[in-house]
């Protein structure tokens, strides 16, 4: 250990402000990054099963209740 | 050989790989660079000449390192996407340049700290810091560019080119910049040239190195997946994948 | 050769060597500018400009104008360089003659080449020509303005060689004129920087051949390489389009 106590690991001789700002920035910007990274990753896989979803339910709408569609046309075009 | 290269450009397989490799890749990383960073912080002897401020080496020498490598893998990854036109070059090259200017400034910022406790101002024109600074406008201008084509492919050719005419540059940069320094201010205090290095200081200093090209790997893997996810999505695989995941 | 082949190439080449065709896109770029005045002088008044805020913003003193005279200049003519940027291959672009010229049987970087030539001579030289008025204004000494004016002479062409490749990128972009300063500013720097290191060593008095020589090397490096990028990015803009 290079130093005695965490008060002079802290203070680091004065430097402190210095060593603690980078590492703050070194820290807070990689954890923005990758926790972004991550979050578009999940937004992405969810827009995307969505789309399936509704391209899935209009074939299944397309298929057996032909119907049903064609009434709702009419009803939208009052 | 010529198949694995083939493998290589298939983004399916290569999705696959990267799922697998990722854990791998995220636990590796970060548990280098906190080795790296408590011996350097907490450990590592003072130096003699700059007290405890030298210990930003540990982050400041990384995020440098990772910077101009990041450029140079984006140029061989261009070299592929003009030559081969492989998809997951270019895929790379999108996915990694935000990577790259965060790391640019990462280190730019550590370095000007840096220079407050040493060279007593937070700027100083050093061939390093410049050189640094002009990288971060390289970064951002293939950022720029990507953003302002519309077109996929053709985004993806311009920026390749912009990044072998950008790669052919940095030397020349580099060179011009040092030899600047010195006509303007002869005989500067370097931040990290050392005569002797103990091993007590650089051996933390290779394991955050190291950490760190390990979280890059696992930020390309992940950002790599994103774009080919959105990119791919109207391929079957894609689809089958989304869907087996979902609850 | 036999009589099958011939019918086939001979009217695509239509006998027009890499040098005629290249003469003819140089003359062409200079008479279609040279109908288009103001687009001349646009960069030189520009320059002037940019020059004369200086001694206004800064200081009219003497000293500090000799010293930073030169860097003033290069940066000015540097800025006016990128401003007529845009022109390189905008007007041909919209009105369809790059497509014809990128279909020419003859290699399209030789073209490029001519073109960027032509855009030399119309902006580059006049900047050149300009510099020693602009030179004594700043209290330039003789043999400073000289070696000044010669740097400018080798590393313009550089600028605008460079300056192809960013022009030739950003075409047909909505916001092309800032993305082109952002993309070629950081690849002029070593061109600056060797330019106005050759004029501070030369009021020192030290010899400037070898910078001279540096800044040459630079200019053969540009000429051999950037109509090849040029061109690679022409094409890949004019597929987007």
């Amino acid at each position: 250990m290079a130093f005695e106590s965490l008060a002079a690991f802290l203070s680091m001789d004065g430097h402190g402000p210095y060593v603690w700002t980078c590492y703050g920035a070194f820290f807070v910007l990689m954890a923005v990054m990758m926790v972004w990274s991550v979050r578009r990753r999940r937004a992405v896989i969810e827009s995307c099963r969505r789309r399936y979803e509704s391209l899935e339910s209009r074939d299944v709408g397309a298929t057996t209740r032909a119907a049903a569609t064609f009434t709702r046309v009419n009803v939208s075009q009052d | 050989m010529w198949q694995i290269f083939h493998k290589l450009g298939s983004p399916k397989w290569f999705f696959g790989i990267a799922t697998r490799l990722m854990p791998w890749l995220l636990a590796g990383g970060v548990l280098l660079m906190m080795a790296g960073i408590v011996w350097g912080l907490g450990f590592a002897p003072k130096d003699y000449l700059q007290g405890n401020s030298y210990r930003i080496i540990f982050i400041h020498v990384p995020t440098a390192f990772l910077a101009q490598s990041v450029y140079i893998m984006m140029a061989v990854a261009a070299v592929v996407t003009l030559v081969w036109r492989m998809k997951l070059a270019d895929v790379f090259v999108k996915a990694v340049a935000p990577v790259g200017l965060v790391l640019t400034f990462l280190a730019l910022f550590t370095g000007a700290v840096w220079g407050k406790p040493t060279w007593g101002t937070w700027w100083i024109w050093d061939a390093r810091l410049t050189s640094m600074l002009i990288l971060l406008f390289l970064y951002g201008g293939v950022i720029a560019l990507d953003r302002a084509i519309n077109d996929e492919k053709s985004a993806a050719r311009a920026v390749a080119v912009l990044v072998l005419v950008g790669v052919v540059n940095i030397p020349i940069i580099k060179y011009s910049v040092e030899w600047w320094n010195t006509l303007h201010q002869p005989a500067t205090f370097k931040l990290t040239e050392k005569p002797t290095m103990p091993a007590e200081m650089w051996v933390p200093l290779l394991l955050s190195v190291l950490g760190l090209y390990l979280v890059f790997g696992w930020l390309a893997c992940l950002r790599m997946q994103t774009e080919i996810l959105v990119r791919e999505q109207r391929t079957r695989w894609v689809r089958e994948h989304v869907m087996a995941g979902r609850t | 050769m036999n009589a099958e082949t011939r019918p086939l190439i001979k009217p695509l080449s239509s006998g027009v060597g890499n040098m005629a065709s290249m003469k003819a896109v140089f003359s062409r770029d200079m008479k279609v500018a040279f109908r288009q005045r103001q687009d001349l002088l646009n960069p030189l008044l520009f320059f002037v400009m940019v020059v004369t805020l200086f001694p206004l913003g800064v200081s009219p003193e003497v000293s500090f104008l000799r010293e930073a005279g030169a860097g003033i200049l290069w940066v000015a003519a540097l800025l006016s360089v990128l401003l007529s940027l845009d022109h390189l291959f905008r007007h041909d672009f919209d009105d369809g003659t790059l497509e014809q010229l990128v279909l020419q049987p003859q290699p399209l970087f030789l073209l490029v080449l001519a073109k960027t030539l032509a855009h030399w001579t119309l902006t580059g030289l006049p900047l050149v020509l300009l510099a020693p008025v602009l030179g004594v204004m700043v209290h330039l000494e003789g043999n400073s303005i000289a070696v000044l004016c010669l740097t400018l002479l080798i590393g313009t062409p550089v600028l605008s060689l460079i300056g192809s490749i960013g022009a030739a990128l950003t075409l047909g972009l909505r916001s092309a004129g800032v993305l082109l300063s952002l993309l070629i500013i950081p690849l002029y720097i070593p061109v600056l920087i060797f330019g106005t290191g050759t004029v501070a060593a030369a009021t020192e008095g030290a010899p400037v051949a070898a910078y001279l020589a540096l800044l040459g090397a630079f200019l053969v490096l540009a000429i051999t390489l950037a109509p090849f990028a040029a061109s690679a990015a022409l094409r890949i803009s004019l597929s987007n389009s």
